[in-house]
């Protein structure tokens, strides 16, 4: 149709060196390099922001903040609860993620694997307010009425469950189930599609030779999707290291460092804290406040780099 | 060089060809050992405890199948029905929570997920009745003014990436800043959009554009991957048969390659939509919460359905079941905002594709 638009004259000379369409290729190159470029200026006017509303606080004296603290020692117990949470919720999603990714690319008839996949993705669209809500709803009474004292009781000697157990199920060990129930979609979603790329002449090699399922599995598919997989595990712990609401719901926060996992002393988390202290601050608070979200900026800008890494590194694994 | 460290020795290699496998009747004989096992944990005590009889059927199975195969079949075998059954039970395991969230969801949200709840705001609301109207309204307009910044944006970004600046340097560049654009978190994101307008309009100031621009600022990079991704999917041929013809660069984009990509493109929208429909932070932070309608985004607060799900849900107010009702109403509403926009984008990737790729 726009073939047939363009008019017969165009034929002899090679490019067409109307006004019109120097003009509109202009505008639109301009445009898109403008909005490339735009990209760039938001990132760099993000941190800018956030960097000029942080300074205040950094100049501040500890006296001039409630609770008489400097922001070293406000943002520290944060720092150490954000990356505890993360680190648990990790923990537990990334061996389920593998495993369920592996069920769904090698094991699961293709139809399950199919409508699976389509949950999978679904849920991880689902809002974070609506997993909050389920944690604190559903999971944290289960949890403090069956698993928590049983913890304390039986393996109290370690210090993650040294209790005093809570009633109320408010504990970081239900925020770490919850997270991981919210990166789990993401982890298994990348992890199935570089399992599924696994080159087929890999896998059927293994199997000729005698391999069983586990071994070719062990021996073609995970080598080749291992830089996959960790960096679908960055992907996820930034995601936990940057999730608020569903933090903020169920976690009882205190100003400590503990890795007691179910008690309901626990340390928050640094976008927990913004989102429950940010209505209702004002003046240097709220500088203190995006300061710490600077710092959370930072932390997960670092991890992301790390992921990019990894990932660009490519199949490594295949190689070898 | 793992083959060899796994041949087993001849004599062994010999009976696992002749020797008997695990039979059905011996593999149902563990199952039901399994189920048993489980049942007998819970049966003292006289009441169905229906997790701890599932978690001990799955461990008891786990064990049982791997000592049966070990005796039977060897030890490759064994290791093999073993990982069978872990990997299929982390998948049940993992299907447990997910299916208890959209039940909780459906069920606690079905009370109060009637006309009213569609019809009416919270003002003056105390106790029961009231609804979300004002917040599906705030939902409305934040998400519609961030996808009308946001398209336009980043379907400019993507084609500057796929046509005019492929490979250079400043593409590059930007490619990354996408992918670190990606990993902001939303909360960060809603204190950028505070700051900028706390530069024009003052300290404390709340207003939907600022969450506006907050969920810009998390949904662009969204759709610049998607699109580029699309843009790239275009074949060349299709472009080089329009310059060959003497079609001017905008012209090929405008109606060559961005009709051909066009399902991709409204699928990558309508899921970004999606992801940012439900965030709760930036908005928490950036546009807070008002009791009525208010269609005015560049003036004052405004309630959208994720702030109004947190709020009603944590400070649900006397009695605390009405609060949390219309939490939960809220919360599948957003449910079923997030599932229906996935539909429509699986519906339209297949509708709007060109005859030639269906």
């Amino acid at each position: 149709m726009t073939i047939t638009d363009t008019p017969p004259d165009a034929r002899p000379s090679p490019p067409p060196t109307e006004q019109t369409s120097k003009l509109g290729d202009r505008i639109f190159g301009g445009l898109s390099l403008g909005a490339g470029i735009l990209i760039l200026v938001t990132l760099a006017a993000v941190a800018l922001f956030l960097i000029t509303e942080a300074w205040p606080t950094f100049g501040a004296d500890a006296s001039e903040f409630s609770g008489n603290k400097s922001f070293l020692s406000y943002v520290g117990p944060l720092l150490f609860g954000t990356i505890w949470a993360a680190f648990l919720a990790l923990l537990i999603a990334l061996p389920m993620a593998v495993a369920v990714a592996l069920f769904i690319s090698h094991y699961a008839p293709k139809r399950l694997a199919v409508t699976c996949g389509y949950f999978i993705d679904l849920l991880a669209a689902i809002p974070s307010v609506v997993f909050g809500i389920w944690g604190i709803a559903v999971l944290a009474p289960i949890l403090s009425r069956s698993v928590f004292p049983w913890l304390e009781d039986n393996l109290g000697f370690l210090p993650f469950f040294a209790g005093p157990a809570s009633t109320s199920g408010r504990t970081m060990m239900t925020a770490a189930v919850v997270l991981a129930v919210m990166i789990l979609p993401i982890i298994t979603a990348i992890s199935r599609e570089v399992f599924l790329q696994t080159p087929r002449l890999h896998e059927e090699a293994s199997l000729a030779l005698g391999a069983t399922k586990w071994e070719m599995i062990r021996q073609a598919v995970i080598p080749y999707g291992r830089s996959g997989v960790i960096s679908g595990a960055m992907l996820g712990l930034g995601r936990a290291l940057g999730e608020t609401m569903a933090v903020a719901i169920i976690l009882s926060p205190a100003d400590v460092f503990s890795f007691n996992t179910i008690s309901n002393q626990n340390p928050n988390t640094i976008a927990s804290n913004i989102a429950l202290k940010f209505p209702e601050s004002s003046g240097l608070e709220v500088n203190r406040l995006i300061a710490t979200g600077l710092v959370l900026f930072a932390i997960t800008f670092f991890v992301n780099a790390l992921a990019r890494k990894v990932s660009s590194a490519g199949f490594s694994g295949a190689a070898g | 060089m793992t083959l060899t460290e796994q041949r087993p020795a001849p004599s062994e290699q010999q009976s696992s060809i002749t020797a008997g496998r695990l039979g059905r009747p011996r593999h149902i004989a563990v199952v039901a050992g399994a189920v048993v096992l489980g049942a007998v944990t819970w049966l003292p005590a006289g009441s169905v405890n229906w997790a701890r009889w599932i978690v001990v059927t799955l461990v008891a199975y786990c064990v049982g199948i791997y000592v049966a195969s070990r005796v039977v079949e060897g030890r490759r075998q064994a290791l093999d029905r073993l990982m069978l059954a872990v990997v299929t039970s982390c998948f049940l395991i993992v299907v447990f929570p997910l299916v208890s969230l959209v039940w909780t969801v459906v069920e606690r949200g079905s009370n109060r997920f009637d006309t009213t709840f569609f019809t009416e705001t919270m003002r003056g609301v105390v106790g029961e009745g009231g609804g979300a109207y004002h917040a599906i309204i705030g939902t409305l307009i934040v998400t519609g003014l961030a996808t009308l910044m946001s398209v336009p944006f980043g379907l400019f970004t993507a084609i500057y990436l796929a046509e005019y600046g492929h490979g250079t340097k400043l593409a590059k560049a930007i490619q990354s800043m996408v992918d670190v654009m990606t990993g902001i978190p939303s909360i960060v994101a809603g204190l950028f959009a505070y700051a900028l307008f706390e530069l024009f309009f003052g300290a404390g100031t709340r207003s939907g554009m600022a969450g506006a621009v907050a969920l810009t600022v998390l949904m662009t990079p969204v759709v610049v991957r998607a699109a580029e991704e699309m843009l790239r999917l275009v074949p060349d041929e299709l472009r080089e048969a329009a310059y060959a013809l003497g079609v001017p660069k905008w012209k090929v984009i405008v109606k060559i390659v961005l009709p051909t990509a066009i399902a991709g493109l409204i699928t990558g929208v309508v899921l970004a939509i999606a992801r940012v429909i439900g965030e709760t932070a930036p908005l928490l932070v950036t546009v807070g919460l008002a009791q009525g309608v208010n269609w005015n985004p560049f003036d004052g607060r405004m309630t959208t359905l994720p702030v109004f799900t947190y709020y009603q849900y944590v400070q649900p107010g006397l009695p605390p079941e009405a609060g949390q009702d219309r939490s939960w109403a809220a919360a599948l509403t957003l449910v079923l905002i997030v599932m229906v926009l996935f539909s429509i984008a699986r519906i339209l990737s297949t509708a709007l594709k060109p005859k030639g790729l269906k």
